[in-house]
């Protein structure tokens, strides 16, 4: 437990289900899906033809000769974080730029910008690669153009860990705050790699759905005709600041973030613990930051990505660590599975589970596991008046982090 | 042979497309950094499509030469 503590003042997102937080959270409620087929030329020859795309292209938001400058990733965390800004009221208030910091991070970085500059380079020669090949490219260049559009002097950070980047970017941004380093950090992840070299690899360690007959229902988190992910891309961002300079400004306040865990396996590059130990240990250390016990957390946006070992051992770690009596959903049965971008997508979700007192649905989860003996809030949002919930992400590496979030 | 003119409106062709830069603003007399807020990145883009667009080699070495719209004008038509 720490003495200082951290609240959630701005939201922001770009995702498949919306150009922004409020049409991505009215779509979850809803219960839509963001899946649809590729319909890209390339696509064809791939066994997986099937994504979450981006409901709004960035390229209508941002101006083309910037948009030149930077890889989809970059366009689309300037986005979702002026989003998260504005929303913040901190634009003019006065904030010491040194007092802030940008933890922004992606799981895979500019690669759809390495893969076309390869073209390039193949097809017409070096002197053809664009001058803006490396800091498109860079994976922390979402991060350092946040930082850039913000005047942040407070560091920008861009952790790494595949597809618990979001939230182990969220747990940082928190850890900043706690330290007195900063009082406000823009915190989130991006995703952007919609190309047919990561679907291709994807695609052969046999880790996605390849119901392309039916996108809408391919992500299908806990249900027994499960058969992957789906390939999600998008960009979440909240800002969380130091609480009593909330309040002293008068910011409108979506949530506390009474705690973060992180852990690792240290077991297998890809494959989940069967037992879900790092998860268990991530979800119990979060529980120990926040200063409460499972019996506390009432719902769990989960990890749960549709695949048909991981989605299993998280309901044990969740039963483990927390009970038998969370509510859960995974959002990533409509989102797709927006890698680096998920934790920080997941959180807002969570976040505004709390402040609406709603669990949005987990759709498609008709024919459920029998080893699934947690409730979820299955086809239909439910509503649920709630004090804390917590938001899990695991990643490719054995990465394991879990935030606990609490009403205002 | 393209004319100066030619050449001029060329290079402000080039210029909108990579900087975002007026072509009314595009003048021999103009500076790509000082007038026009071309960078050093952005130059490197308007010396390559400069290249393929009037068939001429802008070496390196060159291109520290070449301040104003003028500069590059004369530069293209000797050498193109």
């Amino acid at each position: 437990m720490s003495n200082v503590d951290v609240v959630v003042t701005g939201l922001g997102a770009t995702t498949p289900l919306g150009g922004d937080v409020a049409s991505t959270w009215d779509a979850m409620l809803a219960g839509r899906s963001g899946v649809g087929p590729l319909t890209q030329e390339w696509a064809g020859q791939l066994p997986v033809r099937i994504a979450a795309q981006l409901a709004v292209d960035p390229a209508t938001l941002i101006e083309r000769v910037k948009m030149r400058r930077l890889d989809r990733s970059e366009a689309m965390a300037l986005i979702a974080a002026k989003e998260a800004w504005a929303d913040s009221g901190l634009a003019g208030s006065g904030l010491d730029p040194e007092r802030l910091a940008v933890s922004i991070g992606s799981g895979i970085g500019g690669a759809t910008t390495l893969l076309e500059q390869d073209d390039i380079l193949e097809q017409s020669g070096p002197r053809r690669v664009s001058p803006h090949t490396v800091p498109m490219l860079m994976p922390n260049g979402p991060a350092a153009w946040v930082g850039i559009e913000l005047g942040a002097q407070g560091g920008v950070r861009a952790v790494a860990s595949a597809c618990a980047t979001g939230a182990e970017a969220v747990a940082l941004g928190l850890d900043l705050i706690r330290a007195g380093r900063v009082d406000v950090v823009v915190a989130g992840g991006v995703e952007a790699v919609v190309h047919p070299l990561p679907l291709a690899g994807f695609a052969s360690m046999r880790a996605m759905s390849t119901r392309n007959d039916e996108p809408e229902k391919a992500s299908r988190p806990w249900d027994k005709n499960r058969d992957g992910f789906v390939l999600g891309e998008g960009a979440g961002t909240i800002v969380l600041e130091r609480a009593d300079h909330a309040i002293a400004r008068g910011a409108k306040i979506y949530a506390r973030l009474l705690g973060a865990g992180i852990t690792s396996d240290g077991f297998d590059i890809v494959q989940p613990d069967p037992e879900c130990r790092g998860g268990i240990r991530a979800m119990r250390m979060a529980l120990t930051d926040a200063g409460l016990t499972g019996a506390d957390i009432q719902h769990v946006n989960a990890h749960a990505t549709s695949t048909p070992v991981g989605d299993m051992s998280e309901i044990k770690g969740i039963r483990t660590a927390i009970g038998d009596h969370p509510i859960l959903t995974s959002t990533k049965s409509m989102s797709g599975h927006l890698l680096g971008a998920a934790g920080a997508v997941e959180s807002i979700a969570t976040i505004l589970a709390l402040r609406e007192s709603v669990i949005p649905p987990t759709i498609n989860l008709d024919d459920p596991d029998e080893r699934l003996d947690l409730d979820v809030a299955a086809h239909k949002a439910r509503p649920l008046e709630m004090t804390a919930a917590m938001n899990n992400s695991f990643g490719f590496g054995g990465h394991n982090v879990a935030l606990v979030f609490a009403r205002a | 042979m393209a004319t100066r003119e030619e050449i001029t409106s060329g290079l402000a062709e080039i210029l909108e497309e990579v900087a975002g830069v007026n072509p009314d603003d595009v003048a021999e007399g103009k500076s790509f950094t000082d007038d026009l807020d071309v960078d050093s990145l952005s130059m490197v883009e308007v010396v390559v499509a400069a290249e393929e667009k009037f068939g001429v080699k802008i070496p390196d070495n060159e291109v520290q030469n070449l301040k104003t719209v003028g500069d590059a004008v004369t530069y293209i038509e000797a050498n193109h």
